[in-house]
């Protein structure tokens, strides 16, 4: 038996009870669609999450005080609240650690901004130059603190969008103007490029100053409440870890490593927790679409059970002049895949449909592999195959005389 | 034609002759429906010649169709041997049996079975699908078939369910015909047709035996059908009755 022949029979099989085929179809269509629409929900999710924690820096490692697996008091202490990191910290990790490409010790604080009659409170960060480069931070108009404004302990600073927006108004000239912190006045040299908000902090609220005048303007002391650590490369990213561990273990006397009086976050570790926990929620959306699907192949079982039954004569007749069981086998079964790839193709268009309008309404930026396609594809293929080869054995199998006496 | 075929081992010794295409020694059908058993053929022995054209003649419900069922490969006897070709039927395979009623007979059922809600060309055919023939020889040698078992070329193309009764057997007899068959078992062809067609039909059976050599093995209650054969075979009760032959044969002279 030919390929076209198959394919004929196939055709006019599938079309002599069109509502009963577009029923069976829709099952799959609905499986397939879910499958290709969660997978790529899933997927997005997972790009939002990963593009945010990029965004902070690449490669970075930080170092915060405060004991990393302290008792509970010391967690609800906050972070940056404890005092045991020092520039001189930061400079000892650039100096003593291979494979380091920068580093950024920060002061952060919330204060109080008075420019002009107009006040708002946000968070002020005391940095140094690198912290531009560490923190993947450009300069939209002005410049960014140089290392001469550190050395003269310079009131100047750099301000993120939002602030200038609420300070001077939307998209105001900035540079130039002053704003008072502390009853200091600093004179603003540059705004920086809208970074856009993600969950762990918003460059585009906050203010930058030279790190040293707010230890003295700010804090009026000498501690710093984070120390931004860039890796050369995210190879030697655990190394760094590792040895700025030790390093700073070191240098502040402490013996056991459980009593450490600061703490590290690998950025690699946020993402792959983060990846952990999206990857278990594409799998939880996929497994309740590719139940769907099961069911959607029980339709297609149930379908060609009826249709060989209908058929019982028809197999019996074509047995009797000269099909053999592999042709019967072949002709129900490509009954069965036909079904399922119909139902594929209509479900990738759907489920297509249903990311790209889950996208459009902006919910999330969701994305539609060739490789979902392809699983798409594969898996109702192998629908058709597994729930249509039971009743293809079924009629392959019938006695041919006992077939056509059926009534 | 059957001298060409290898013989097995084991059907050596019955293999005398080998100009018999149909050997049946004492076959024997039972069937069990539950509890009751019925003997359809009980213990019938006869030898059907390449070429020769013999009809089986019997009443209702004497064997006829079950003894076809077997002749056809269709069916295993319960007991007995049948060769057909010099091959013991009940040594071959499935596949080996769909590819001797695909190459080498032709059926027509008493019960028609055409394929319903398909054209008279598909159901003619349906047969050398199997054969794996080209679209175009498949029309033609169907086209043939169709018009020397009487069909007028105007109802090709109509469905098998858009059809008399008279046109459905000749379908049923052109779908016999279509793949050139050495045999052709044909149950009740006649059945419906009006005493004219039903001439036509059996001159073509004729023309088929006489001109290209096919055996063939018509089933009839019908005394008048029967005596277009060379030889009767008398069936009654799963038994032979009576095993002659035809001494005034009808001739159908076209
Ligand atoms: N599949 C079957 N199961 C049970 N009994 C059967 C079966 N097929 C045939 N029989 C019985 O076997 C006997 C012979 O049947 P068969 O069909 O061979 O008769 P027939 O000579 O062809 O009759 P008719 O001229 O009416 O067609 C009948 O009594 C019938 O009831
Ligand atoms: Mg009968």
């Amino acid at each position: 038996m030919k390929i076209s022949d198959i394919l004929e029979e196939t055709y006019v099989a599938l079309l002599s009870n069109k509502a009963r085929t577009s029923l069976t179809i829709l099952g799959i269509v609905i499986g397939i669609a879910s499958v290709i629409a969660m997978v790529s929900i899933g997927a997005g999710a997972q790009n939002t999450i990963e593009s945010s924690i990029q965004s902070i820096g690449s490669n970075l490692i930080t170092v915060m005080p405060g004991a990393q697996n302290g008792p509970g008091l010391q967690v609800s202490s906050g972070r940056g609240s404890a005092k045991t990191l020092t520039e001189a910290d930061a400079e000892a990790i650039l100096e003593k650690v291979p494979n380091v490409k920068a580093v950024s010790p920060e002061l952060s604080g919330r204060y109080q901004v008075t420019a002009k009659g107009t006040n708002t409170n946000t968070s002020v960060i005391g940095v140094i130059d690198s912290y531009a480069s560490v923190r993947n931070l450009e300069v939209d108009e002005g410049t960014f603190i140089t290392s001469q404004h550190l050395r003269n302990y310079s009131k100047v600073a750099v301000i993120g969008p939002t602030v200038r927006d609420d300070l001077f108004g939307e998209g105001a000239s900035a540079v130039g103007k002053t704003i008072r912190l502390k009853n200091v006045q600093f004179t603003i040299i540059g705004v920086t490029k809208p970074k856009g908000g993600n969950a762990f902090s918003s460059s585009d609220n906050s203010i930058f100053i030279p790190l040293q005048s707010a230890q003295r303007f700010l804090s009026g002391d000498t501690y710093v409440s984070t120390i931004g650590v860039q890796a050369a490369d995210s190879k030697s990213m655990t190394q760094v870890q590792n040895d700025l561990t030790v390093v700073l273990l070191d240098r502040h006397k402490i013996s056991d490593p459980q009593s450490a009086d600061f703490s590290t976050l690998n950025q690699a570790d946020i993402l792959a927790t983060a990846s952990s926990v999206t990857d278990t929620f594409t799998i939880l959306l996929g497994s309740v679409a590719g139940i769907s699907l099961i069911v959607g192949g029980i339709g297609i079982m149930n379908m060609m059970l009826t249709t060989v039954t209908e058929r019982t004569r028809e197999i019996g007749l074509r047995k009797a002049i000269g099909a053999k069981a592999k042709d019967i086998n072949l002709q129900f079964l490509a009954e069965a895949v036909t079904l399922t790839f119909a139902g594929g193709i209509i479900g990738v268009a759907f489920g297509w449909l249903a990311s790209f309008g889950v996208s459009y309404f902006g919910i999330l930026q969701t994305k539609v592999t060739i490789g979902s396609i392809l699983l798409a594809f594969g898996i109702s293929a192998a629908i058709g195959i597994i729930f249509g080869y039971y009743p293809a054995q079924r009629a392959a199998k019938l006695n041919p005389i006992e077939a056509l006496r059926y009534e | 034609m059957v001298a060409l075929e290898p013989f097995r081992e084991e059907a050596q010794t019955f293999v005398l002759k080998q100009d018999n295409m149909i050997k049946v020694k004492n076959v024997t059908k039972i069937y069990k429906t539950g509890e009751v058993e019925l003997e359809a053929l009980r213990g019938v022995s006869f030898e059907i010649k390449d070429g020769e054209f013999v009809a089986i003649m019997g009443p209702s419900g004497s064997g006829k169709s079950t003894l076809m069922h077997i002749l056809g490969a269709l069916d295993n006897p319960t007991s007995g041997t049948y060769f057909l070709d010099g091959k013991d039927v009940s040594s071959l395979s499935d596949d080996e049996l769909a590819e001797i009623r695909r190459d080498k007979i032709g059926f027509v059922f008493q019960s028609f079975n055409l394929l319903p809600r398909t054209t008279v060309l598909r159901n003619v055919m349906l047969p050398l699908v199997y054969s794996g023939l080209g679209e175009e020889e498949r029309e033609e040698q169907a086209r043939a078939a169709l018009l020397s078992a009487g069909l007028d070329e105007e109802h090709f193309v109509h469905k098998s369910n858009e059809l008399s009764g008279g046109q459905i057997q000749r379908v049923a007899i052109a779908r016999a015909l279509v793949n050139n068959p050495a045999l052709i078992l044909a149950d009740e062809p006649t059945g419906n047709l009006d005493s004219k067609t039903g001439e036509i039909v059996l001159g073509t059976f004729q023309k088929l035996n006489e001109k290209l050599g096919r055996t063939i093995v018509l089933i009839t209650h019908e005394h008048d059908v029967a005596e277009h054969a060379d030889r009767i075979i008398h069936i009654k009760d799963g038994l032979i009755e009576k095993d002659s032959k035809d001494h005034n044969k009808r001739i159908i002279n076209k």
